[in-house]
């Protein structure tokens, strides 16, 4: 694939998870019914809850930064260890109110935000910890719904995605451009800790 | 080199489009209120006051006056701390002189971009991130009630982020000989209206 299509591929990704974003129907508390069968139901609710999809795409340009390799590493991994946490979820009767999305905001945009430069072998125990922390609360999610088949499209999003945003952030070869990366990072690091400031006010309160 | 409009590319487009067009057909189960609302109203919270606008502009024309890196280390540290405000403010830690604070950041930041002051970096880092908490625990405890917390957050952030674009964006005049002179001329403004929104914030 052309160093050209990836980026205009990247960015094209990029702008439909935008607008999908913003959709002013998105539901969060519940399940995403598409109508299309569990396996779209999985997908739309990857795509449509932002405590999971922005730290799968700030994952995947954290990977990109790092070299074809860790976003290869990353793009089968993630899945998997989404896959096995979601297992998991879907056989536990847990009320967990960590903060984990915002934990991994915090982490991932941190990550990002410093251009840290992770050994492969931290790479990629942090990349399974992430998917299985995030499969183990969509298990717990998707119990209630469409269940084990949704994590099948969960993990084909979650593939797509990953292959996408890593690849287009290695292709980029201009110094602004990974800046660029890296502010995203820091925002993304700063939406975690306001995140960790609502769950305190939430405890709180 | 401008690329061919071909047919793959064509037909890849189309899906997304379709795919795109279908969306509004999903049938939510539940329809919930406030999601896309929360990200707007984060977004455009930092553009609501002329003294959190004025501030942030400043920051990105300091940058824009300084080079490369605090081009862009000011307006990734700005945003990082004014969470640590705001989160500060979320979790009902009081902040003395959080108005005093705002209005000196831009008393000070004008001054800096009037005089073209080139301080160490970790020193312009650390003037930045210590006026960002003051506006980050104003914003912080101003969020609405009843809407996403997330959604409104990452609003708010980007918002605050495109503010420092709109101040390195016109920091690109700094190239200019007659450029330098209308950045300076906006820093005077700043440093100006600064010292009117510390006057009214200790009367």
């Amino acid at each position: 694939m052309k160093r050209g299509c990836i980026q205009r591929t990247g960015a094209l990704v990029l702008g439909v998870l935008g607008v999908i974003f913003l959709l002013p129907a998105a539901a969060f508390a519940h399940l995403v019914t598409t109508g299309m069968g569990p396996v779209y139901d999985g997908i739309g609710h990857l795509l449509l809850t932002p405590e999971d999809l922005v730290p799968v795409i700030a994952l995947s340009l954290y990977c990109g930064m790092r070299g074809a390799r860790a976003g290869r590493y990353a793009m089968f991994m993630l899945p998997l260890a989404w896959l096995l946490g979601g297992l998991v979820g879907l056989n536990l009767d847990l009320d967990v109110t960590i903060p984990v999305p915002a934990l991994s905001f915090l982490l991932l945009g941190g990550l990002i935000a410093a251009d840290a430069k992770l050994p492969d072998q931290l790479i990629g125990p942090m990349t399974v910890m992430i998917g299985l922390l995030h499969g183990v609360f969509n298990g717990l999610v998707l119990k209630s719904g469409p269940g084990g088949p949704a994590l099948l499209g969960i993990m084909g999003a979650l593939f797509v995605l990953v292959a996408l945003m890593s690849a287009f952030v290695v292709s980029l070869e201009r110094p602004w451009t990974r800046i660029v990366v890296r502010v995203m990072g820091s925002w993304v690091a700063a939406s975690g800790m306001l995140m960790i400031g609502w769950y305190f006010r939430g405890q709180l309160s | 080199m401008a690329e061919k409009w071909t047919g793959a590319n064509l037909g890849f487009n189309i899906s997304i489009a379709t795919a795109l067009l279908l969306l509004p057909s999903l049938a939510w189960a539940h329809v919930e209120q406030g999601q896309a609302a929360g990200f707007f109203t984060g977004m455009e919270h930092p553009w609501s006051g002329l003294d959190h606008i004025l501030a942030m502009i400043a920051v990105g024309l300091w940058g824009a006056q300084l080079g490369s890196p605090a081009l862009w280390v000011l307006p990734i540290a700005f945003p990082m701390m004014m969470t640590v405000g705001a989160m500060m403010g979320l979790m009902g830690i009081p902040v003395p002189g959080v108005e005093v604070g705002i209005a000196l950041s831009a008393v000070l930041l004008g001054l800096m971009v009037l005089c073209e002051a080139r301080p160490k970096l970790p020193i312009s880092v650390m003037l930045v991130g210590f006026f960002a908490i003051f506006h980050g625990h104003a914003h912080g405890t101003e969020l609405p009630p009843g809407q996403s917390g997330l959604l409104y957050s990452m609003g708010f952030v980007i918002g605050t982020g495109l503010l420092h674009g709109v101040g390195i964006l016109i920091g690109l005049l700094h190239r200019f000989s007659f450029g330098r002179i209308v950045l300076r001329g906006a820093g005077a403004f700043i440093l100006g209206m600064g010292c009117f929104f510390f006057w009214q914030a200790v009367t």
